[in-house]
């Protein structure tokens, strides 16, 4: 059953159709979970005791961060399926990633910037989490280089798989670095066992945020993925179906 | 308003963090668009080609 509901994923016009049909269901949501976790976080939850109404900035800093994590782990995960069983929208699905993780992992490191300034005194240090983070973009840059370096989008998309199955390495270092290493930036109070260390007026709003990003990768995603599987295909058949031209298509 | 604008002394950090993180959502809404309906008119006018030539 798993199996089947894999392979009809796994073939193009079924992946375009479904993909064009979920992506309002992630979108909407990922609005109005962005919207409240707004309102909560900069209008409802307390000031924190000690970084005042700085510690807002967590409520944008987090989510970032969050993404450019899994969208990572997303990218080499299904460049992974794509090698392994060597499925062309698994393929297609991972070049989708490159472009939204990098640009997330700016914006944790710009938003950690403006954060590390009024709360380190110093908006960088070689610390093993910043610094870890930073090798994250080069991950997804490199990724992206070595993409636009080939011209042939089968051997694009091995390389670049092997690149980022190789990359994942730097994940968990990423999430343990603050936990293994002395470093400046402040230990997890979400992605941890045990009670969340903020109350749940500032919780709540940042569990919220990080929904709400989830959702609004998925949708971005769907969206970019459906236009590189429609950018793959030479099928005129399915690209008819695809495009509503097709025989017995609605249109 | 003005209170909760200077965010007790913050804002200089906090707004520039949500304007960035603001933009970058947005221009990611815009360049996933982008790409499909691009991916889209590339595919008609294959489509358009593949029937000429059949």
């Amino acid at each position: 059953m798993a199996w089947v509901w894999f392979h009809r994923f796994g073939s193009p016009p079924h992946f375009y159709r479904l993909a064009g049909r979920l992506t309002p269901w992630f979108a909407w949501p990922a609005a109005l979970l962005c919207l409240a976790g707004l309102i909560g976080g900069l209008g409802m939850a307390p000031a924190d005791y000690q970084q005042g109404d700085g510690f807002r900035i967590v409520y944008v800093h987090a989510p970032a961060a969050w993404l450019s994590l899994m969208v990572y782990v997303v990218m080499a995960g299904t460049a992974a399926v794509g090698l392994v069983w060597r499925m062309n929208v698994a393929y297609a699905v991972a070049a989708s990633c490159a472009a939204i993780g990098a640009s997330f992992t700016v914006v944790a490191l710009v938003t950690g910037m403006l954060w590390g300034r009024p709360m380190w005194g110093t908006y960088w240090e070689w610390d093993p989490r910043l610094t870890s983070e930073l090798l994250l973009l080069f991950l997804y840059l490199g990724y992206m280089g070595l993409r636009n370096s080939i011209d042939d989008v089968g051997r694009a998309d091995r390389a670049s798989a092997l690149l980022a199955i190789v990359g994942v390495v730097n994940v968990p270092i990423i999430h343990y670095s603050v936990i293994w290493w002395n470093s400046l930036h402040q230990a997890p109070s979400v992605m941890k066992f045990g009670r969340p260390t903020m109350p749940a007026s500032m919780f709540v709003p940042l569990l919220l945020m990080l929904a709400g990003f989830t959702a609004y990768f998925v949708a971005l995603l769907l969206t970019r993925a459906r236009g590189e599987v429609l950018r793959r295909e030479r099928n005129a058949h399915w690209i008819a179906e695809a495009l509503g031209q097709g025989p017995g298509c609605k249109v | 308003m003005l209170k909760f604008l200077q965010m007790g002394g913050y804002a200089v950090y906090l707004w520039p963090s949500y304007a960035l993180t603001a933009a970058v959502v947005a221009l990611n809404i815009y360049w996933a668009r982008r790409s499909l309906h691009g991916a889209q008119a590339e595919a008609r006018r294959r489509l358009a080609t593949l029937k000429a030539a059949s």
